[in-house]
């Protein structure tokens, strides 16, 4: 263990200081609040006299724009980014989010001008490199799920949901069965967006329940089926951690009973390089780049959710997208004289998160993107080893896959609740991780370490969640539902902010 | 006995006439947590058994609550919706959900009663 003093002097105790800061830990005003309307950064000429022809409804007050110098922005923007928890930081635990080390490498080529000045509207003659980037990395994604063909353009894995559903509709109508199947089988762990994007496209959402173990189990889903059912959406491994055992019998179900099968990619992290989502019998499934291939929750920026499609959904796969003449690479611009379901996007997709995908892919070859899924596997089961003593998992003690499941069993009668546990994590200097989710759980802790982490990283997390935990069980509870106490803002009172929240900001 | 009559998603029914009071009780509200806003159906609504009657949103999570038995709403407790704390401080009273016309008073023998309910949380 780190040779720490027993109590740290908390900042409710220290001197009040003039400022209201902590030393680096400073308070931020808005952006309102701070510099003159006369100031700005920039020197712009006077507008020129013009003959007005608004006919009275020009502007008569000023609109309130801040007004502040380049430093003042510049420190303002500087302040609040550090006020800002990122993968960068330190460990980032958040199940379910794949919040793993962004390669500078990305970075890099992701700042080439060839791609970064490239613009969606320039003629595609001008762009090959940019068209052959988008298909090196159709051919990965496909060649990592085994699947036939994939539209690059969703932003983001429910607009990928969105895009794999939307083919399932279309192939479905095209059999003449649009009117008579309209229900979507999803699993009670599902992720919340499945059954949103189900409701989006008109269908009714059955829920298929858990089996004790906490997998979806293939005689439930037979129970389920009908000739009114048009697709299920599950996730593999889902959102307990666990891998569905059963997949390839359910698939077969679903085939047999005449549906589809849409997969959930969300946690393709724990499986790439290893399985082949094809090989499970998927039809379709979105792949968050913005997760699984690095860059996690795209950086702050765009996120990108190509979906990969069986060759029974492949026509029907939207445009624009790519296609090889020979020698020429185009991008399909129009859907007439083909089976597409139409247009999701403006333009082709995320081209900053192709290029910093792709480099991650290259970066490691097929054989790295394996390890990498290994790793963090082996990652989540050394959290889970470590800490099984202390804490309760809800399904039994059996090997998890990227992300480790626990439960509030363990607090029972604690006076301390999982919101609390993370609470006091942030005190610790960790983000904390996802809580209340998946809701099949009471209480749920969902930790996906990724295998971005050194052992020496983990084993300083685990003794820190070994450290609350022993606190939490020997009565210590006001650690916890006090904190956080060293962050910038304390306890926030979440009910109040629920229900009478301040939204807009106004002058005082 | 308090005469109501409940389910396993812990809805309970106060029969009043023809018209039955649901609502969720105080094992659910104390599991959901603070509530932060209620949104109940429109007057009018036909509702089958096990269909989706509100949702309730807590800082916890957001919760459908189930129709214990078929019916038709005939009124809302308006009051929730500036109110909505009103669920988690009397469940049974004043932070009822939505009144329902009985659509097959018979569906009413199939939820449990307050001793079989007791039994059933602690098996929970």
């Amino acid at each position: 263990m780190l040779d720490r003093p027993a109590k740290i002097e908390g900042p409710d105790e220290a001197p009040a200081t003039f400022t209201g800061n902590r030393a680096l830990d400073q308070e931020e005003p808005l952006l309102f609040e701070i510099g003159r309307l006369d100031a700005t950064g920039v020197d712009v000429d006077a507008a020129p006299q013009v003959e007005k022809r608004l006919g009275g409804l020009e502007r008569k007050e000023a609109i309130g724009l801040p007004g502040l110098t380049e430093p003042e922005t510049m420190r303002h923007y500087v302040r609040l980014s550090r006020k800002n928890y990122s993968i960068d930081a330190g460990l980032y635990p958040l199940g379910s989010c794949t919040m793993k080390h962004n390669p500078r490498i990305n970075e890099k080529v992701a700042r080439f001008e060839g791609f970064a000045d490239a613009h969606p509207l320039a003629p595609q003659s001008t762009v090959p490199g940019a068209l052959e980037l988008m298909e090196t990395l159709a051919h990965w994604l496909m060649t990592l799920t085994g699947m036939h063909a994939v539209a690059l353009s969703p932003k983001a894995g429910a607009h990928g949901e969105l895009c794999g559903m939307m083919a399932i509709k279309s192939a479905i109508a095209a059999k003449g069965e649009g009117a008579s199947r309209n229900v979507v089988l999803i699993p009670q762990s599902a992720h919340g967006t499945n059954p949103a994007t189900a409701a989006l496209l008109g269908f009714s959402v059955r829920v298929v329940p858990a089996a004790e173990d906490g997998t979806v189990c293939a005689q439930a889903v037979r129970e389920a089926l009908g000739p009114e059912v048009a697709a299920i959406m599950l996730t593999n491994p889902n959102t307990c951690g666990l891998f569905e055992r059963e997949i390839v019998e359910i698939a077969q179900a679903v085939h047999d009973a005449g549906a589809y099968f849409y997969c959930d990619g969300a946690n393709f992290n724990a499986i790439a390089g290893v399985a082949r989502p094809a090989d499970f019998g998927v039809d379709a499934m979105h792949i968050n780049l913005h997760k699984t291939f690095s860059t996690p929750h795209g950086g702050g920026g765009p996120g990108a959710g190509p979906v990969v499609l069986s060759e029974r959904l492949a026509p029907f796969a939207p445009v624009p997208f790519l296609r090889r003449d020979g020698e020429r690479l185009e991008i399909v611009e129009h859907a007439e004289g083909t089976e597409s379901f139409g247009r999701m996007t403006a333009f082709h997709g995320q081209m900053g998160m192709f290029v910093r995908a792709l480099a991650y892919m290259l970066a490691h070859g097929g054989d790295g993107v394996a390890q990498a899924s290994k790793d963090a596997v082996l990652s989540a089961n050394y959290v889970r080893a470590s800490l099984r003593d202390v804490m309760t998992q809800p399904f039994g003690d059996r090997a998890c896959m990227h992300e480790v499941l626990f439960d509030d069993a363990w607090l029972k009668g604690r006076g301390v609740s999982t919101l609390d546990f993370a609470k006091a994590m942030i005190d610790e200097g960790y983000h904390p991780m996802t809580m209340y989710f998946p809701l099949v759980v009471h209480g749920a802790m969902l930790i996906e370490p990724t295998e971005s982490e050194s052992k020496a990283s983990l084993d300083l997390f685990i003794a820190t969640l070994r450290n609350l935990a022993q606190a939490a069980k020997e009565g210590d509870a006001k650690r916890f539902t006090q904190a956080p106490r060293y962050a910038p803002r304390k306890r926030v009172d979440e009910t109040l902010a629920a229900r009478k929240p301040v939204l807009r900001w106004s002058a005082a | 006995m308090s005469g109501l009559k409940y389910s396993k998603d812990h809805e309970y029914l106060r029969i009043e006439g023809e018209v039955a009071v649901v609502g969720i009780t105080d094992y659910a509200q104390a599991q959901l947590g603070d509530i932060v806003f209620v949104d109940l159906p429109t007057i009018g609504k036909k509702v089958t058994k096990g269909g989706e009657l509100a949702v309730i949103e807590s800082v916890k999570a957001a919760s459908e609550v189930y129709a214990p038995v078929a019916g038709e709403v005939v009124e809302v407790n308006a009051e929730l919706g500036e109110k909505p704390a009103l669920v988690n401080e009397a469940p049974l009273s004043g932070g009822w959900l939505v009144k329902l016309r009985l659509e097959n008073p018979a569906e009413i023998e199939t939820l449990m009663d307050e001793a079989a309910y007791d039994g059933f949380l602690k098996t929970l």
